[in-house]
């Protein structure tokens, strides 16, 4: 079980929490103005990198807040989190 | 006192007498003794019978590395425990243990024809013969198979014992009381760290309790041990944990402990714990998990007698047990002289030394030659002789006469919590075994398990690890070195030999699983490459030992056949748990009533007086329906059915999802998430919105009230309760952070009763009070406060059947007084309490889709018929950029329709396919499926919902729907079967 530091609470077992999926990933202001390709796109294709990965997370059972990871794919380390909006470090 | 058990000496108390059974006859044994060597003790070496050839076996081992001495060991019908390692089974006065795999006794075993029929059964056996035809697997092949390649039974009565989990930290988790593991955590606890220390034997000691003849600190090594476990036990910093074994290293320093708390116990209490499963979260973690040594590979070199040299000399050194009466040693490395010295000093005769180095000399080959014993150096082993028992061993043409072989290839660390932490193991050419190189986690090995042999090196390796895990969690300690003396010449201890291609005989690798050498050898004929396939093809190494004994020489072995080096060939994977863990340890309370939450609504304990029969949704028991005397659920639904659609029903629908969403941006929030216009929803009125998901599909609905100008009432289904609220949270706090809105689950907070048929404002009229009933003031889809029965209420005129009704919210606390008034005002109306079951037929008489039932994920709205809830000024929502999608736009979806029957008694199978034509041989390709299917009390004949490719189009057509035996021919029909016009809704 992971040891995730929520940017919040602090450092809490992987049980609290919730994956979320890829981070970064803003949502088109129109989408309408998009072709279908590019709708596709934003609703299917997700990195699926060896090594670092930032992704989202959410406390789920904690202070039920989401926000950012870095993790490494193949070791499982995560090297930092931070909150939503900021940019990744 | 059995001849086999010395004069004194070991760690057995001589004045401790037990009583135990072997497949029902009776021995004795000592009070510290294992079932292998109180077995060994009286003279028993066959103690089971191989998995494949039911070839007999004995004790091969001292500890959990055992791969043939499995036992099933017996308390009462309920406590019968099979695959117990006799190595392992710690001995009490009553004990009960009987062999395993063999029919109709251990001595005459009728499966021991498959030894001899072994030609038939060579690697991939089963893949190459159980082929056809199919239906045989099921009946014939793997029931037989089973059986034949058994191990123990497991028990069929209910588990009586406790088992308990805790959740423990530490700074420094180390695994393994040998001195190492010692000398770690009295390093770590010496700078200050707050120690865990775990061992799978019943006492620490590790190589310790084999009795060295060395000197710690001026104390004999005996005394030096006694001393520092005493020391650390006193320490208020550590805790130490016996029987305990770390069978799982997980992500960040997680790892799994087992601890075994009753087995070595005569009689345990009643209310004691059986295991305990601990959870540690370790800063740092010491590996001292010691080394296994590793058997020979030679023709029948699994036969009882025949048994690693360590295992004998712990039998001799901590049990005061003599395996035999005259041995022949036979080694590939130093590291088993020791063994041959030590019971030739103890009176079992050595009747040779067969050495298999062709160059075998040195201090230990000098010192067994003083001894008197015969050392053959470069020697060939043609292979053993003997039945139950060995009686000789052929070494280079010579057959030597003994009743007990020793055997030692050298020793394997034991890398696998290392590898399990995915650490790198690297090989050495030197020691001819994997050792770790590349730690993942925050980890370090210490002693036997990464290669470093021999007692003084073993005490400093571990307290060197044992400070620097301290130092690395912020502590400063001091380095403390151990002065040994008289230690034995240390020796070299490499790893597995590898084993010369036998000719003729079995050469066991695998003993647990009954691989040989030849199905190795043919394995790499037949084109394996790779170890991993080569595992799987063999099943070697996949016993549930794990291949302690095995892996090494067969990738030795594999390397050699294909002409390359080891670390080319590479090694398969170790994988938790280190030895079987029960199933009773990891489950611990969560099971029966604690094994999942139940949730129940405020009424539940009504409903169960009026004798409801309830469904599991989800977590929540619901009130299916209410039989009455003599009804059976057809029966009962169907007078309930009609009662709601004559009179009058009540409902409770209290574990409906209901969220609060309040703000100044809620109609905003609301209207960029569901499909519906939020923002032109007027106060004290009521819509039923459409929540898709991102890609178009239908995720949930429900109705959505407009409580005040920013305050909202949303409920969800019961199911997607937390999943509807996790996405609204999502889209909140992610996509959407500037918009001011708080959302708060309000599920259980209010009681909601449902008052449903032509009856309803007629019996919550006298109750209410400060709300007008009026269709003109409350109208069908309008909320309104004020009071039911006397508790502050929300009022809703919503409808889930097609009736006239209304849906009372009140505070849960309130709910069965509100309810049991309901009930007395509705009396004089034929007011009937009706559940689930009731609920689904009728709103499938009128249509309503439930998703999840209707819908699967692969649903936009218009499939279900639900266009028209979309706001068409919208310019976005959620879901709509993919519902315009081309290839959701084109013609041929499955769309909601309804079905009929000819014959209006059948009542469909919910799932069934249906064919434009019938008699379609399968496989077919289905036009569509069933959904929905009930009978119709107030219709008189079956309804059915479908899901049909381009539905709406085929209305009036005849489809015809698979079932068992045939085809039920079946009309398409719009999917409202009653009220189609909906004026009994706005009554």
């Amino acid at each position: 079980m992971l040891l995730i530091p929520c940017p919040y609470c602090g450092e809490r077992p992987e049980i609290e929490f919730s994956y979320s999926g890829q981070a970064h990933l803003v949502r088109p202001p129109r989408p309408a103005e998009l072709s279908d390709e590019a709708w596709s796109e934003y609703l299917y294709v997700r990195d699926n990198p060896r090594g670092r990965h930032a992704e989202r997370w959410r406390h789920l059972r904690g202070c039920g807040r989401f926000f950012n990871a870095i993790r490494d794919t193949t070791t499982d380390r995560i090297a930092v989190t931070y909150r939503m909006g900021e940019p990744p470090p | 006192m059995s001849a086999f058990r010395t004069a004194s000496g070991g760690r057995v108390d001589r004045a401790r007498r037990l009583r135990f059974t072997f497949d029902g006859r009776a021995w004795e044994g000592l009070a510290g003794d294992t079932l292998a060597s109180a077995l060994l003790a009286n003279g028993v070496h066959l103690v089971g019978r191989s998995f494949k050839y039911h070839r007999p076996r004995g004790i091969l081992t001292a500890g959990a590395e055992e791969p043939n001495a499995l036992v099933t060991v017996r308390r009462d019908a309920a406590r019968e425990t099979p695959n117990l390692k006799a190595t392992q089974v710690e001995l009490y006065d009553g004990l009960v243990a009987e062999s395993q795999n063999r029919w109709p006794s251990l001595g005459f075993d009728v499966g021991r024809v498959n030894d001899l029929l072994s030609p038939l059964f060579p690697a991939g056996f089963y893949y190459k013969t159980f082929m056809w035809p199919r239906s045989a697997w099921a009946r014939l092949y793997e029931p037989v198979i089973r059986r034949a390649a058994g191990l123990g039974r497991a028990p069929e009565a209910p588990d009586p014992d406790r088992y308990a989990q805790r959740h423990a930290h530490c700074d420094v988790l180390v695994v393994g009381a040998g001195p190492a593991g010692i000398a770690a955590a009295r390093a770590a606890a010496d700078a200050g760290a707050c120690v865990i220390l775990c061992d799978e034997q019943s006492e620490p000691g590790g190589a310790l309790l084999d009795g060295a003849p060395a000197q710690i600190d001026g104390l004999a090594a005996g005394d030096w041990l006694a001393r520092a476990v005493a020391a650390l036990a006193a320490d208020p910093k550590v805790r130490m944990l016996a029987r305990t074994t770390a069978f799982g290293y997980f992500p960040h320093n997680h790892l799994g402990l087992v601890e075994r708390c009753t087995d070595h116990i005569a009689a345990p209490a009643a209310d004691s714990v059986r295991e305990r499963l601990w959870q540690v979260r370790a800063r740092e973690v010491v590996l001292a998990a010691g080394a296994i040594e590793q058997p020979l590979v030679f023709p029948g070199n699994d036969r009882p007698g025949v048994m690693l040299a360590g295992a004998a000399r712990s039998y001799l050194k901590r049990y005061g047990v003599r395996a035999g009466t005259r041995a022949v040693l036979v080694t590939a490395t130093d590291a088993a002289y020791q063994a041959a010295l030590d019971l030739h000093a103890a009176g079992v005769a050595i009747a040779a030394i067969a050495d298999l180095r062709p160059a075998a000399a040195g201090v230990w080959v000098e010192a067994a030659r003083r001894a008197g014993i015969e050392v053959l150096a470069g020697a060939a082993i043609g292979g053993t002789r003997g039945g139950r028992r060995v009686s000789g061993v052929t070494i280079s043409g010579r057959t030597i006469a003994c009743d007990l072989v020793l055997m030692s290839g050298g020793y394997a660390p034991s890398v696998h919590l290392f590898s399990q932490s995915r650490g790198r193991l690297t090989w050495s050419d030197s020691m001819r075994c994997f050792v770790p190189s590349q730690s993942a986690e925050r980890e370090r090995s210490a002693g036997a398990c990464r290669g470093v042999y021999g007692l003084a090196a073993a005490l400093a390796d571990g307290a060197a690890a044992g400070l620097a895990a301290a130092r690395a969690c912020g502590f400063t300690g001091i380095e403390r070195g151990y002065a040994v003396a008289g230690e034995s010449a240390t020796h070299q201890a490499p790893g597995a030999t590898p084993p010369a291609v036998a000719d003729r005989g079995k050469a066991f690798v695998d003993f647990q699983n009954d691989v040989t050498i030849r199905d190795l050898v043919l394995a790499a004929q037949e084109g394996f490459r790779s170890i991993e396939h080569v595992k799987r093809y063999t099943t070697v190494g996949m016993a549930t030992d794990q291949g302690k004994t095995s892996n090494l020489n067969a990738l030795g072995l594999v390397a050699a056949r294909l002409g390359k080096p080891v670390p080319d060939v590479g090694h398969t994977t170790f994988r938790m748990p280190y030895t079987p863990v029960t199933f009773g340890a990891l489950a611990g309370a969560a099971r029966g009533e604690l094994f999942d939450p139940v949730r129940t609504t405020p009424m539940h304990e009504v409903a169960v007086a009026r004798g409801a029969v309830f469904e599991d949704v989800g977590q929540w028991k619901r009130a299916r329906y209410f039989p009455r005397a003599g009804e059976d659920m057809h029966a009962a639904v169907a007078r309930e059915c009609l009662a709601v659609r004559n009179a009058c029903g009540v409902f409770d629908a209290s574990t409906l999802g209901k969220i609060a969403v309040v703000g100044p941006d809620a109609a905003e929030f609301l209207n960029r998430l569901y499909v519906n216009d939020f923002a032109g929803l007027g106060v004290g009125r009521c819509r039923y919105g459409v929540l898709l998901r991102e890609d178009g599909f239908v995720y949930d609905d429900g109705v959505i009230a407009r409580l005040a100008a920013d305050r909202f009432h949303v409920t969800t289904t019961t199911g997607g309760a937390a999943r509807v609220l996790a996405m609204m949270e999502d889209y909140r706090q992610t996509e959407w952070p500037g918009l001011a809105v708080w959302l708060t689950s309000t599920t259980e907070q209010w009681a909601v009763i449902a008052v449903q048929g032509p009856l309803a404002r007629r019996v919550i009229e006298p109750l209410a009070a400060g709300i007008d009933l009026a269709p003109s003031a409350l109208p069908h889809m309008a909320v309104a406060h004020g009071r039911i029965a006397g508790a502050p209420a929300m009022l809703f005129r919503v409808s889930f059947t097609g009736e006239l009704g209304y849906e009372i919210n009140v505070p849960a606390a309130r709910g069965v007084a509100v309810w049991e008034a309901v009930c007395a005002a509705g009396r004089a109306h034929g007011i009937t309490p009706y559940g689930t079951e009731t609920m689904h037929v009728l709103r499938a008489e009128k249509g309503y889709i439930i998703v999840g039932q209707e819908t699967d994920g692969t649903a936009v709205p218009d499939d279900v018929g639900l266009a028209w809830a979309i706001g068409r000024k919208k310019p976005d929502f959620v879901g709509k950029r993919s519902i315009e999608r081309a290839g959701i736009r084109r013609a041929g979806r499955k769309q909601l329709v309804g079905l009929r029957t000819r014959d209006p008694k059948i009542v469909l199978e919910e799932g069934a396919q249906l064919a434009d034509r019938p008699g379609i041989p399968a496989p077919m390709k289905p036009v569509g499926h069933v959904t929905s299917s009930y009978a119709s009390a107030v219709l008189g004949h079956s309804i059915a919902l479908a899901m049909i490719a381009g539905g709406r189009a085929r209305i009036g057509q005849t489809l015809f729907v698979r079932v068992p035996g045939g085809d039920v021919e079946a009309k398409v029909t719009i999917p409202v079967f009653y009220d189609p016009e909906g004026a009994r809704l706005h009554a």
